[in-house]
């Protein structure tokens, strides 16, 4: 009688539905009618008589079930689940009253059905405005928690960050350094990296894969490049630690340094092969979205293919290929998994691809596993480059839509 | 006056001689051939990303679906003063065997030939020591790596971590038919452990199932739902209008957030507000349903805006009403484009890790969870988790748990791809 979440009562509430339809369904399908033509004539199946008394049951039952669940608190309590099973089992015999009661010739069942079904499809609708609502009050809550605590000066702007200084048990003195910078930087510098890789080499992939590859390179090459897409970020992390670092390692060795195996280079390497197929992507929607007059204008004027993809294609698609780089920016700086597995802990001021350095996601990582106490500015840290991110990667994402829109009112 | 008289004094004129025009269409074709060269490269170095990608995972993980299991009839002695404990008992039989002094220095070298925890287990759970004792157990990470050749012997004994002795000691067992190699069951069947000899994939595999469950289970409603009410029920115009509008781009933003900020989201909300604990396969469910609900809608109102309008028109045009033409005519045609977004949706958050590192899902999970309340792990954490360790062994290990979640993935693309081919061949009749 003690599950934390008991889901059997789910499935008393779907069985109470089943009931209630076919009680209701029962009786309407029984229901004389007056055989006459005009405003005396049935206003609904019975099907929808019995659709309605479902619904009502299902939206009662839940609604017990909810209350009880916030009553009683997460953790069951010894009491037991008794009288809110009972109310489960009970209350619902109102609405089911309620329907065959409603079961008239003259009851337009289906218009309330519908009216509530749309009602109910504008609720699933707002789950998208609730999860963003959750995402900003929940980072902002404990963001402000963690800058009563640091100054949002020194964690924006500050220079040092080592935040793993140990906490002493009920101190609340030196609880570590939190200035962001060298955090933020080595994402940024990671993200040129991946950049560097994924921009030209997904802009040409695209150009040449719809301007000038065969119809048999294109049906091999493009399903290969999608694969890219849909491998796992923890698979690339992996491929990161285990043979590009080494690799890296090697080849500088074989040079005459000496580099570890976790640097920046191979994280943003890698993370630059994961970014070409979204760049790709993106890329050839646009450029096959520039009207084919233009194109057929600059051959005609005697331009080589590549000077008309170069000169006309490439700035008439310009801005929905800047759109396509911010997306790529933003999910770059988001990326996870292959920093944290093959960037390094360590915050270190440095431009040197052969350095370890640290990135937002994988500070964010690092704050938050293993077990704290919750309320210590370490764990907030992480909320509050959460937010910088989520800020970061928003405000891009809001600017690749605005140019990407701009650009399609230009052609259509 | 004539165009040529005009230009005879201009350098155009020797500009358009044959010569220069040659040389300048050379250096154009060249440009020309460069910047092909320029695709086929970046092209190239896509595929070749890929293949060197796949290619090291393979070779990497290929040889953990085998393992090599070892036979030995030991005569164990009962537990004496002399030999207090099962790993002392186990290791003395094991120096009767090889005919070794067993002191300290062997006993440890003895102990990592063969899975010492599985053995001692097995020590307890015989009945009759009387007779010699027949174990069959999996050899130790250190002689499975070196029987599959990961292990070079011929480095000085000091820089590998297989012994001499511990060597002759194999190819002793080996020669006498002891030592056997097959398909590693372990590997799916077993929990986590801290011997990658006995790690397996089991906890993981049931906890990505029910996550991925609970996931679809909540975001395929709630998304298709959100999808069919902006398709068709939303107000278009007004205020109404700006709100949809809005709640539009909101969904298209929060395709984009990083997923680890869902994780943060799961954190603060199901874990702190709620109480919810950590390491559940229910917050990572909802987690993941949070992550994968705008894919879905976006990928069903593409779906559902390939519709034709003009049957919902008909629809209504003869009596229908709203709701009935959009679910009776417009949600069925999309039904399968639905299907393919969602199940694209699903293997997205099968692959998902970040999110659960934020829910605690690191924890070391050696059971096998039997409901959604009970601690878990998931296959890409798992793989995070196992990749995190520097023993060739584990690294062997993560290779093989990479290679059945991308065959996992590729069954699931698969069958996407396979539902939309249909539905393009219908489409076109």
């Amino acid at each position: 009688m003690s599950d934390p979440v008991p889901f059997y009562m789910l499935v008393i509430v779907g069985a109470l539905m089943v009931g209630a339809y076919r009680i209701v369904y029962g009786r309407a399908a029984r229901l004389v009618v007056p055989n006459l033509p005009g405003p005396s004539a049935a206003r609904a199946q019975p099907r929808h008589h019995a659709r309605l008394a479902a619904a009502l049951t299902g939206l009662v039952g839940v609604g017990i079930y909810l209350t009880g669940l916030s009553l009683r608190g997460p953790i069951p309590s010894a009491g037991g689940d008794g009288l809110w099973l009972m109310a489960l089992i009970v209350i619902p015999a109102l609405p089911i009253a309620l329907s065959i009661a409603n079961v008239r010739p003259d009851f337009a069942a289906r218009t309330h059905v519908e009216r509530m079904a749309e009602t109910g499809l504008m609720l699933l609708a707002l789950v998208a405005l609730l999860t963003t609502f959750g995402i900003v009050a929940s980072l902002v809550f404990e963001a402000t928690l963690f800058f009563r605590d640091v100054s949002i000066i020194e964690f924006l702007f500050g220079t040092q960050w080592s935040p793993q200084t140990p906490i002493r048990a009920g101190g609340t003195g030196q609880s570590g350094a939190f200035g962001a910078v060298p955090v933020f930087a080595g994402t940024f510098f990671i993200t040129l990296i991946a950049m560097a890789v994924a921009g030209p080499v997904g802009l040409m992939v695209a150009i040449y894969l719809s301007e000038y590859a065969s119809p048999r390179t294109r049906a091999i090459a493009k399903p290969a490049i999608e694969v890219l897409a849909g491998i796992p970020t923890v698979v690339y992390g992996f491929f990161a630690l285990i043979t590009v670092g080494p690799a890296i390692r090697d080849a500088a060795a074989w040079l005459g340094a000496d580099v570890a195996t976790q640097s920046s280079l191979a994280a943003g390497l890698v993370m630059g092969v994961m970014i070409i197929p979204l760049v790709s992507s993106l890329s050839d929607d646009v450029i096959s979205a520039v009207p084919q007059s233009l194109r057929d204008g600059s051959t005609a004027l005697g331009a080589t293919k590549s000077e008309t993809l170069t000169r006309v294609v490439f700035r008439s698609a310009l801005p929905g290929i800047i759109g396509a780089f911010l997306l790529a920016i933003s999910r770059a700086i988001g990326e996870t998994m292959i920093v944290v597995m093959a960037a390094g802990r360590a915050a270190n001021l440095s431009a040197n691809p052969f350095d370890a350095v640290t990135t937002v996601t994988v500070q964010i990582v690092a704050l938050l596993t293993g077990d704290q106490v919750f309320d210590s500015p370490r764990t907030l840290a992480a909320f509050a480059l959460g937010l910088v991110l989520f800020v970061i990667t928003l405000l891009l994402n809001i600017g690749a839509l605005a140019v990407v829109n701009r650009y399609r009112i230009r052609f259509e | 006056m004539s165009a040529t008289e005009t230009y005879s004094d201009t350098p155009i004129k020797a500009a358009i001689t044959t010569a220069a025009m040659e040389a300048r269409m050379r250096k154009r074709r060249a440009a020309e051939r460069r910047f092909r060269v320029y695709g086929q490269a970046a092209v190239a170095f896509s595929i070749a990303a890929l293949a060197w990608l796949l290619i090291s995972i393979v070779s990497t993980g290929a040889s953990a679906f085998t393992q090599h299991w070892v036979t030995l009839d030991l005569t164990v002695t009962a537990q004496t003063n002399a030999s207090p404990n099962d790993r002392r008992r186990l290791a003395d039989a094991l120096a009767d065997v090889f005919g070794e002094v067993s002191d300290e220095a062997s006993r440890r070298e003895l102990l990592q030939v063969i899975s010492a925890s599985v053995a001692t287990a097995d020590l307890r759970a015989a009945q009759n020591l009387s007779e010699p004792l027949q174990l069959i157990v999996p050899a130790s990470d250190l002689t499975d790596q070196y029987l599959k050749g990961h292990i070079d012997p011929n480095l000085p004994e000091d820089q590998r971590k297989i012994t001499n002795r511990q060597i002759e000691w194999i190819a002793a067992l080996d020669a006498e038919g002891r030592v056997h190699r097959r398909f590693n069951r372990g590997l799916f069947a077993n929990p986590d452990s801290r011997d990658p000899e006995r790690a397996g994939l089991a906890s993981a595999i049931f906890g990505s199932i029910m996550i991925v469950l609970i996931a679809s289970a909540l975001a395929l409603p709630v998304g298709i739902g959100a999808a069919i009410y902006l398709d068709s029920f939303a107000p278009q115009t007004g205020w109404g209008g700006r709100l949809t509008r809005m709640l539009e781009v909101n969904i298209n933003n929060l395709a984009a957030v990083p997923s680890i900020v869902f994780g943060l989201l799961g954190l603060a909300v199901f874990i702190n507000f709620f109480g919810l604990p950590r390491s559940i396969p229910l917050v990572g469910g909802l987690v993941l349903a949070l992550r994968m609900f705008p894919t879905i809608v976006i990928a069903s109102r593409a779906s559902l805006l390939a519709v034709p309008v003009s049957l919902t028109d008909s629809a209504l045009s003869l009596g229908a009403s709203r709701m009935q033409a959009v679910f009776n005519h417009r949600v069925p045609l999309a039904a399968p484009g639905m299907m393919t977004g969602s199940i694209i949706g699903m293997a997205q958050a099968l692959g998902e890790t970040a999110p659960l590192l934020m829910i605690g899902m690191v924890a070391f999970v050696t059971t096998v969870p039997s409901s959604p309340m009970d601690p878990a792990t998931a296959l890409p954490v798992q793989i995070f988790l196992w990749s995190g360790s520097a023993e060739a062994a584990w690294a062997e290990r993560a290779s093989a748990a990479i290679i059945s979640l991308l065959v996992v993935l590729m069954f699931i693309n698969g069958i996407a791809i396979i539902l939309r081919e249909r539905l393009q061949r219908r489409r076109k009749l």
